[in-house]
């Protein structure tokens, strides 16, 4: 099992979640988060007065899935996310030890 | 007793009320998140502490029977004695118009309310509660009351001997606080951080709602100080609304060309920068007077955002630019535009061949008022300061005042 968790602009959000459900995932998990990678910061201008924040906002997505299904989501998430210009983000896949539903206590991909 | 004027200044007085929620919510959305719920209760808190200074002793030195020379009004209505809601003939005993003299009286206690309130935005997020509490308690009595009298008791020195004319407070509500922002701003020092790290507002919905609520009470605030539901009313109402829409749009124009983009915090402050400037004049100039007052505040209130940098002077939340900038404007210009065909209670202004004389006597009534209130505030400041302490520790400061002075928090993760 793979836990892949996609750093992502927000405004793919629902593109993204679209093509993940046609490639067969059953659940995702999302949270407004903010960051700063290679993307620089932006101003933003209050009663004339500049800041220069250097995080911006971006959406992070967790996945929880099956080896086999791994690459597939990767994939569609990669391109799906894809627009070429710098802060289109950052796809990370960590491995997983166990699943449980906490409902059922079923555990590993039964759980999934 | 005329039913129609006192239902028009019934519900003025609540509307004037409802700009004090409204004030809190534009700072409120103005200030980082852990200290939006410090500042609302600064301003709520006004709302139960004026009201009580009101009734005990600040409305008989602003309204009571002058004391001599028309500096202060006597102690005769302390408590409201002799305040009644009861009119013997055509007009009540005290203020003289056919409206019950209680009506008039909370309609005052609401300006007396706001009044202290606009001088949180200068405090923010780093004043003590506690000191605050008895420095608006103090301020109303010998800040706010004593100006009232001058300004607009038929006996106040200024009003009588000057004869500088305020419809509904430019001197009295907006120099009054701006000048004390100043004065609190100087003994208070800047925030933690100040023009090093980043101060955002963090809710400008909050604010643009606030902009809203203060928008819609501006009617009570500028046409109930007609005293009546009369044709001065219903000019103040409509210059009020000139004034505050050409001062917006001004401001947003101004960002657009300076900064390439206009914003909703500037729309909305262009927005209370026009209403603050209409409200002196707001019974004394026609349509034309209110586009050209208009346009002057979104034109300096905007330029004089740069005054505290310039200065180095943290007015969190720019009180100065917009009360004491736009109160100064509003007042000089009504010796400008006022048109005593409207109005004569005020000569013509420069506009309208009257000259400079209504000019030279709004000039002294701004310089007085900026000097009391500026000198009162300060040496007030210092007194607490010395007893109480204005300014939270600085780990409180960090923290967040929500956390730290009311133990409460605006924004929870999950229930």
């Amino acid at each position: 099992m793979k836990m892949i968790v996609a750093y992502i602009n927000p405004y793919k959000l629902d593109e993204i979640r679209d093509a993940l459900k046609d490639a067969g995932v059953s659940g995702l998990s999302v949270s407004n988060i903010q960051g700063f990678g290679r993307q620089a910061g932006h101003t933003e201008t209050y009663r004339g007065a500049e800041y220069e924040v250097d995080f911006v906002p971006k959406v992070r997505i967790e996945v929880l899935v099956d080896e086999t299904l791994a690459p597939t989501v990767i994939s569609t998430i990669e391109t799906t996310a894809r627009t070429g210009s710098i802060g289109d983000g950052k796809i990370a896949v960590l491995p997983v030890e166990d699943v449980i539903r906490i409902r059922t206590g079923e555990r590993g991909r039964d759980a999934l | 007793m005329d039913t129609g004027d006192t239902a028009w200044m019934l519900i003025s007085s609540a509307l004037v009320l409802f700009m004090t929620p409204g004030l809190a919510l534009f700072y409120g959305g103005m200030v980082r998140a852990k200290n939006a719920l410090g500042m609302l209760l600064k301003n709520y808190i006004a709302m139960g502490i004026v009201t009580v200074t009101w009734v005990a002793i600040g409305y008989t030195l602003a309204f009571g029977p002058d004391a001599g020379g028309g500096w202060i009004g006597n102690l005769d209505y302390w408590g409201l004695r002799h305040v009644s809601n009861v009119i013997e003939g055509d007009a009540g005993a005290i203020h003289g118009v056919a409206v019950p003299d209680t009506v008039i009286m909370v309609f005052q206690m609401m300006f007396a309310i706001i009044t202290p309130a606009l001088i949180t935005g200068a405090v923010a997020e780093r004043m003590k509660f506690t000191t605050w509490a008895v420095f608006i308690a103090i301020w109303s009595i010998v800040v706010y009351a004593p100006m009232a009298h001058w300004v607009w008791s038929p006996d106040g020195f200024i009003f009588k001997d000057i004869k500088a004319v305020d419809f509904a407070g430019g001197t009295v509500v907006h120099i009054n606080a701006g000048a004390a922002a100043l004065a609190m701003v100087f003994i208070l020092g800047p925030r933690l951080g100040f023009r090093r790290e980043i101060i955002r507002p963090h809710s400008l919905p909050l604010t643009l709602l606030g902009a809203g609520i203060l928008w819609f009470g501006w009617f009570g605030f500028n046409a109930g100080s007609a005293f009546g539901a009369n044709g001065l009313a219903a000019n103040a109402f409509v210059v009020t609304q000139i004034a505050a829409g050409v001062a917006g749009t001004v401001w947003a124009l101004m960002e657009q060309v300076r900064h390439g983009k206009a914003t909703t915090l500037g729309f909305a402050s262009g927005a209370v920068a026009g209403l603050v400037a209409i409200t002196p004049a707001s019974g004394f100039v026609g349509p034309g007077g209110a586009v050209a007052i208009g346009a002057a505040a979104g034109v300096i209130c905007f330029l004089a955002l740069q005054i505290k940098f310039a200065f180095n002077f943290d007015d969190a939340l720019d009180v100065v630019a917009v009360h004491l900038v736009g109160g100064i404007l509003g007042s000089l210009l009504v010796g400008v535009f006022a048109d005593a065909e409207l109005n004569p209670a005020s000569k013509d202004g420069l506009f309208f061949g009257g000259g400079v004389d209504q000019l030279g006597r709004q000039a002294a009534a701004v310089g007085i008022a900026l000097v009391y209130s500026f000198v009162v505030t300060y040496v007030l400041g210092r007194i607490l300061d010395a007893v109480m302490g204005l300014r939270v520790a600085e780990q409180d400061e960090r923290r967040g005042l929500d956390l730290a002075l009311h133990e409460e928090q605006s924004y929870v993760l999950a229930d």
